[in-house]
């Protein structure tokens, strides 16, 4: 609750307060001119779900580093709706219970007109019915197929990233045509790695290709040795996607059982080695496989502006890496999804002329009414679609090869590649 | 994959797991044997050991083996006196009641984990192998280094085995076990006992967290499973007996590789936690421990 201090009641100290407040105002117009001009200039107060700690601390670390660097601009270009906007965040420690609290705390305690940031699905899955229970949007910033599967409700959306069924179908084409057609899949054992399975596996036959073997591993596993004889002898390629703090482990892992010889080709998604250097001692034989990359972690010799003026806001160097420190490796291919989805929402809070909580129907619906994101700094992925429907977005996709231990670019794909008909019309449904 | 290298494989996994529970379990084993304190933050002891080795091998220079080495003689140090210290400064408060400590413990656990997570953060960081040298099966590759961790796990126990039946030590400290009222009757300060014996048991579960995390990393909630293995690993033993651990660890590692290679690793979880129950129930002294006397 807000006092508001009834006439006559205010005291000396308060009337100071005031002017000295007034004061600055009016000297800091010369600064920011746009936020005087607008009916209230008190700031929208966001709320950032963060990972900090628990597994899926590395994503939190650099989410939390992007999501800074895109308030600082969106702040310096005149924040929202001629408001400046704060961000409130709280570590969930990756864990769906807390995920939940965090949420409610944002909200009713400090009085966060939405919340956004997620990543892990458990988590997400977790703290969505509290989004529709307190009527608080609830951005998402996890490329789990959860939005678009109409699983969730109409309070949550993913205007920030490609979801995992849409990647993968726009990889499984390139990967039959020329990497091979027998795949087995290592996956991690819960709905992120069910959505890797059951999506590429469909995918996969619409090429001619098939799934030979599916390996679900616990998320909390530490050994994966005793995993891998089960791949089948005649595998073409050998399809990875892990997660959480073993993932390095993993790939050793399989680098030493294969170090008796050939090996299948590898595809990779870049979640097995985000946060680690490619170039790290064990991972040798990963030279000339190929990953999917949401965004390219090594600067590519055709880099653009934005692309530069991204890396720079974030303070990322050519490697992928945090400029103080090259040992401390970014999440760059799912990171750019707090950015993104912070622009996303200057655009929908606008077209909403978001006020406060009350508008918070309004600002779904603005979302719903929203179709393409154009490449640009506010979307430095690259081009995007937002299908209201199903509140997903959709972008383009890379593939790289390591070649003397960095991620060379060898083929972008279409947002038309990863569309699929819609599973849901979340705007037939009730707040 | 034929089923001999197959069954290659699962033995030399199932025997890396083992060597590693087998350190572990034995010093939550030695600390309930001679101090009756069901020690509940054995697992974040363990977790110390890999955090200081990897501060030990990212602060060191030289060739990986010299930080290794200088890792897997230091880790236990420290964590043996941090566990010496809390010793001192509660357990020995409590008078080692048992209910007492296993609240006091689990106290411990949450202190040692979040004072990791505050100095260390929350990320999963490599500590190098001392060497990198692969074995060629025919069929598979397998790191050399897995090999010397069973091995040197095997040394370690035989050391151990030593300390307890060869030396002054081990005979102050059975003589508490037996009975710590003749023992202080006899002039032997039980106190001190009570102090190394924790700081030693400390110590085992921190020398095989240096052993794995070369294999694993090291992370700040890395002590939960080793906890709860070396449970199973002393409940099936029998609480307190050596070599009951030691057979169990055997029994439950290289089952475990085994089932998991050839079904499923949460099936192997599942049958270790039902000889648990089976051994709660049907010989709830475990395998090898002796009846109550």
């Amino acid at each position: 609750m807000t006092k508001i201090p009834v006439p006559g009641t205010l005291s000396r100290r308060g009337l100071l307060r005031g002017m000295a407040a007034g004061g600055g105002l009016i000297a800091g117009a010369g600064a920011f001119p746009r936020f005087v001009q607008a009916q209230s200039s008190a700031p929208y107060r966001l709320g950032f779900q963060v990972h900090r700690t628990g597994i899926g601390a590395t994503y939190g670390r650099w989410y939390e580093r992007t999501v800074n660097a895109a308030l600082e601009v969106l702040n310096a270009g005149g924040g929202i709706n001629g408001r400046p906007v704060e961000l409130v965040f709280e570590d969930d420690a990756t864990d769906p219970k807390r995920g939940a609290e965090v949420f409610e705390k944002l909200v009713t305690r400090h009085g966060c007109d939405l919340v956004f940031g997620a990543l892990f699905s458990h988590v997400v899955v977790g703290t969505a019915p509290r989004a529709q229970e307190l009527k608080v949007p609830y951005l998402v910033c996890s490329e789990g197929h959860h939005v678009a599967s109409g699983a969730l409700n109409r309070w949550t959306l993913q205007p920030g990233i490609t979801d995992v069924k849409s990647q993968v179908q726009a990889m499984a084409p390139w990967v039959s045509a020329n990497l091979g057609k027998k795949v087995t899949m290592i996956y991690p054992d819960y709905a992120f790695g069910y959505d890797h399975r059951d999506n590429f596996t469909a995918a996969m036959a619409a090429q001619g290709g098939e799934v030979i073997a599916a390996l679900g591993i616990p998320p909390t596993e530490t050994s994966f040795t005793r995993y891998l004889p089960r791949i089948p002898k005649e595998t073409e390629v050998i399809y990875h996607v892990m997660v959480g703090p073993a993932v390095l482990t993993f790939v050793k892992e399989l680098g030493e059982f294969y170090s008796g010889g050939d090996h299948p080709a590898i595809f990779g998604f870049i979640d097995s080695l985000e946060g680690v250097d490619v170039a790290s001692p064990g991972l040798e034989f990963l030279e000339g496989t190929h990953f999917w990359e949401g965004q390219c972690r090594d600067l590519q010799e055709d880099a653009t502006p934005v692309e530069t003026f991204y890396r720079e806001a974030v303070g990322v160097d050519a490697k992928g890496a945090a400029i103080e420190d090259p040992r401390n490796i970014s999440t760059y291919s799912h990171m750019f999804s707090t950015w993104e989805t912070l622009f996303a929402l200057k655009t929908a809070m606008e077209a909403a002329q978001y006020g406060g909580r009350e508008d918070g129907e309004a600002l779904v619906e603005a979302f719903e009414a929203m179709s393409e994101m154009p490449y640009s700094n506010e979307h430095p992925q690259g081009d995007k679609i937002f299908n209201g429907r199903t509140h997903q977005a959709f972008g383009v996709q890379n593939i790289s090869k390591i070649e003397d231990g960095r991620l060379v670019r060898v083929h972008t794909t279409t947002i038309e590649d990863g569309l699929y008909p819609d599973e849901v019309d979340y705007t037939t449904r009730p707040f | 994959m034929d089923l001999g290298p197959y069954l290659l494989l699962a033995a030399l996994e199932g025997l890396t797991s083992a060597a590693v529970l087998a350190l572990t379990a034995a010093g939550l084993s030695l600390v309930f044997g001679v101090m009756r304190v069901v020690n509940v933050a054995h697992g974040e002891f363990f977790m110390l050991g890999a955090v200081i080795a990897w501060f030990v091998t990212a602060h060191v220079g030289g060739p990986p083996w010299l930080g290794f080495l200088l890792a897997l003689a230091l880790s236990p140090l420290v964590v043996g006196a941090i566990a010496a210290a809390a010793d001192r400064l509660v357990l020995k408060r409590l008078n080692y009641d048992p209910e007492a400590t296993i609240v006091a413990t689990i106290g411990l656990l949450y202190l040692l984990q979040q004072a990791a997570l505050s100095f260390y953060g929350p990320d999963a960081r490599p500590v190098p192998a001392p060497f990198d040298w692969r074995v060629r099966f025919p069929w598979f590759g397998y790191s050399g280094y897995k090999l010397f961790v069973i091995a040197a796990a095997g040394a370690l126990l035989c050391g151990l085995w030593l300390l307890m039946a060869r030396t002054r030590f081990g005979l102050v400290m059975r003589a508490t076990q037996y009975d710590p009222r003749t023992a202080q009757a006899f002039g032997i300060d039980t106190d001190r006992v009570y102090a190394g014996v924790f700081a030693l048991g400390a110590g085992l579960a921190a020398a095989a967290a240096v052993l794995i995390a070369p294999i694993s990393q090291a992370h700040y909630l890395m002590g939960g499973d080793p906890l709860l293995l070396s449970f199973v690993v002393v409940i099936i033993g029998g609480l307190g007996s050596l070599r009951g651990t030691l057979a169990a660890a055997l029994l439950i590692g290289v089952g475990e590789g085994m089932v998991s290679v050839f079904f499923s690793p949460t099936l192997a979880k599942i049958l270790a936690t039902l000889a648990v129950a089976l051994v709660l129930v049907f010989r709830p002294e475990g395998l090898f421990g002796a009846r109550a006397r």
